[in-house]
């Protein structure tokens, strides 16, 4: 794998909720840790609520984490002290939002909000070379010609072009890592795919890196070189994006995988209408978080919260069932044996 | 009325929004039967007029939406919705024609808790007593898997999942022959999303109630409507079964939006979507309206405007089938 550009260890955000005295912790994100390579797209995947969110948020320092550390370039982000660190951090590790009809200042022109950024974020730049990096960012996320685009209002542009806008934005920084957190889920389906390629594209031009946030596994397997599947505020599943998209080991993966609609693959319609919910993770016990829903749980599972463990290369699986031959048998055995215990 | 005439008769229906410059056309003659039963999915970009389609069918248009039926006509059940009065349309509603709304966070009401919502409707259409709406609320919302003592809970006690079952519950108080569907999933996960579209299927074959689905994502409904209706820039592009038009798209725009997004399934291959973006309904593009987005674009397209011809039983607006029209 090429080199680590982030790590997180232990990263865990609770939130207090109710009063001083019925006070509950929500756990938004428990004990993640993970790594993003230098130009790799790596894309985080799970339901709303999983916290996936509150990892871009801890990432993006919005947040700072309970517990646990967040190291950019081996050095721990915790340790920011100065302002000059701290912009420097930011700058190298932007955030495009999900909506781009909301998180562009409307009363300005398209170049404001990019011109902005560098002023702040590269000082060393002169009016002229602003102006003209303005431009560059423009033409390097196919608004082209910058030059034109850079002087419309937002309201001109439509939401694909916008989005666009947001990762010019982000580009004029000279990122190392875009967060992008659900930047096509507000697109329509006719220009999703063109933000999805253009990411992959400033990836192989710009050499960055992208944590791709989504609930859609599909754009993940279609962009991502690794995934990692959160559940209950837990990295219940990593590796691969192929591997862990055509071979899931977690029961979860497999649900979430099972449920993707897919008009090309032949009619037939697997009628498991599993019409369990997504847990609230306040004050959990110890435990799997998805063993209710699980069809494949052992007494284990209700009193061990499994840990990520490696299978297989490159791939880790919080799960006390699955094991590193090929899950399917792994789990159909399982099934036999569940079934006979029952009669 | 005979089992053979359809449930809904839709006749070159048109609606407009009024805008400064003159009135946009957000439905463009539209023209559809729905027979009793039937599962049909519209499908489309934001702007396409799906909504609007979907408004006009349920007399919903008005303020704030201050869109007008301009021409045409929507046969329900032998009579024409666009000349019925209030109060006349209150007797349909909800009795034989129930709506589901998009969010449900917002069509539900935050301060009453469900049995109040479902008391007002029932009083509102029906003279049933009191306890025959709560033996009726129970049965409902027993009917989408919800455990009747949430009958009690407010809008906020409730799952995202649950809130919009307990919509479609609403709409089933007084099964209806048809209920109109607004993207009821759109706000929910995918796992969420196809749990309830299975139910909903489970209960349309127990109930034998019409759906109209409307969504944005084509995807959802693959396996699930009978017909899918592929709508762009306020006309119907293509109608079809809706098996016919995933494994053998006629329309351009349909080819393409089913190579727009990519699968869990086979090879990964780089996508293109479709070039440009949905044309703006004040100024709809000369000729076909497709036209400056399309692949196969040729000099005439530019110039008229297509009909929608008969493709062996599917409808589609394009002149590449114009030689083979029926």
């Amino acid at each position: 794998m090429s080199d680590v550009l982030l790590r997180t260890e232990g990263l865990t955000r609770h939130f207090r909720i109710g009063g001083l005295v019925s006070g509950q912790t929500l756990h938004a994100v428990d004990d993640v840790s993970f790594t993003i390579g230098r130009s790799e797209i790596v894309a985080l995947v799970g339901e709303s609520g999983s916290g996936k969110s509150t990892i871009a948020r801890l990432l993006a320092r919005v947040y700072r984490p309970t517990s646990g550390e967040i190291y950019f370039e081996g050095r721990p982000i915790s340790r920011l002290r100065r302002r000059r660190q701290r912009l420097a951090y930011s700058g190298d590790v932007p955030m495009v939002f999900q909506d781009p009809y909301s998180s562009i200042n409307p009363a300005y022109r398209v170049a404001h909000g990019i011109a902005r950024g560098v002023k702040l974020h590269r000082r060393d730049l002169s009016r002229a070379e602003r102006r003209r990096e303005v431009e560059r960012v423009l033409d390097a996320v196919g608004l082209v010609p910058g030059r034109e685009l850079a002087r419309k209002f937002p309201y001109e542009l439509s939401g694909g072009q916008r989005q666009r806008v947001g990762f010019a934005q982000a580009l004029a920084f000279r990122p190392k890592l875009i967060i992008a957190d659900e930047p096509v889920s507000m697109l329509d389906v006719s220009i999703r795919i063109g933000v999805l390629n253009l990411m992959s594209e400033l990836r192989e031009r710009e050499g960055v890196s992208f944590l791709y946030i989504t609930h859609d596994v599909a754009s993940a397997r279609y962009i991502a070189d690794r995934v990692l599947v959160m559940y209950g505020a837990h990295l219940v599943e990593e590796g691969p994006a192929e591997e862990v998209l055509q071979r899931p080991k977690h029961p979860y993966t497999q649900l979430l995988l099972s449920a993707v609609p897919d008009p090309r693959a032949p009619l037939g319609i697997s009628d498991t209408s599993d019409v369990g919910e997504p847990p609230k993770v306040v004050d959990p016990p110890e435990g799997c978080r998805f063993r209710a829903r699980c069809p494949y749980r052992i007494a284990t599972c209700d009193t061990v919260t499994p840990l990520l463990r490696e299978l297989g290369t490159a791939r880790r699986v919080a799960c006390h069932v699955a094991t590193a031959d090929d899950s399917a048998d792994d789990f159909a055995r399982l099934e036999t044996r569940r079934r006979s215990a029952e009669v | 009325m005979t089992e053979h005439e359809p449930l809904l008769e839709v006749r070159d229906l048109s609606v407009a929004y009024g805008s400064d410059r003159g009135p946009v056309v957000a439905v463009d003659h539209v023209d559809f039967e729905l027979a009793r039963g039937e599962f049909l999915a519209i499908v489309g970009e934001s702007g396409c007029g799906k909504s609007t389609l979907l408004f006009a069918l349920t007399r919903l248009l008005g303020p704030p939406f201050s869109g007008e039926i301009i021409g045409g006509q929507i046969i329900f059940r032998g009579r024409n919705m666009v000349t019925l009065s209030e109060r006349q349309l209150r007797s349909i509603r909800w009795r034989e024609l129930a709506v589901v709304m998009q969010s449900a966070m917002n069509a539900l009401n935050p301060v009453l808790t469900v049995e109040a919502q479902m008391r007002d409707a029932c009083k509102a259409h029906s003279e049933m007593s009191d306890d025959e709406i709560r033996r009726r609320s129970e049965e409902v919302l027993r009917l989408v898997a919800i455990d009747p003592m949430h009958l009690r809970s407010y809008p906020h006690q409730l799952s995202g999942g649950m809130r919009q079952r307990a919509m479609i519950a609403m709409a089933l108080l007084f099964t209806p022959e048809l209920v109109v569907m607004d993207e009821p999933t759109s706000a929910l996960d995918v796992v969420a999303q196809r749990s309830l579209i299975v139910q909903i299927k489970e209960l349309q074959a127990k109930l034998g109630f019409a759906v109209i689905f409307v969504t944005h994502d084509m995807s959802l409904v693959s396996h699930f409507s009978d017909r899918l209706m592929v709508m762009y820039a306020g006309q119907i592009a293509e109608l079809g079964k809706t098996r016919q038009v995933f494994d053998k798209p006629l329309h351009p725009y349909t080819s393409g939006l089913l190579e727009a997004f990519p699968s869990i399934h086979g090879p990964n291959l780089r996508l293109t979507g479709i070039p440009g973006s949905p044309p703006n309904l004040a100024r709809p593009p000369a000729g076909c309206r497709f036209s400056p987005r399309c692949p196969h674009v040729t000099a005439i397209c530019r110039e008229r405007e297509p009909h929608l011809v008969d493709v062996e039983g599917d409808a589609v607006r394009c002149v590449l089938y114009n030689g083979r029209a029926a």
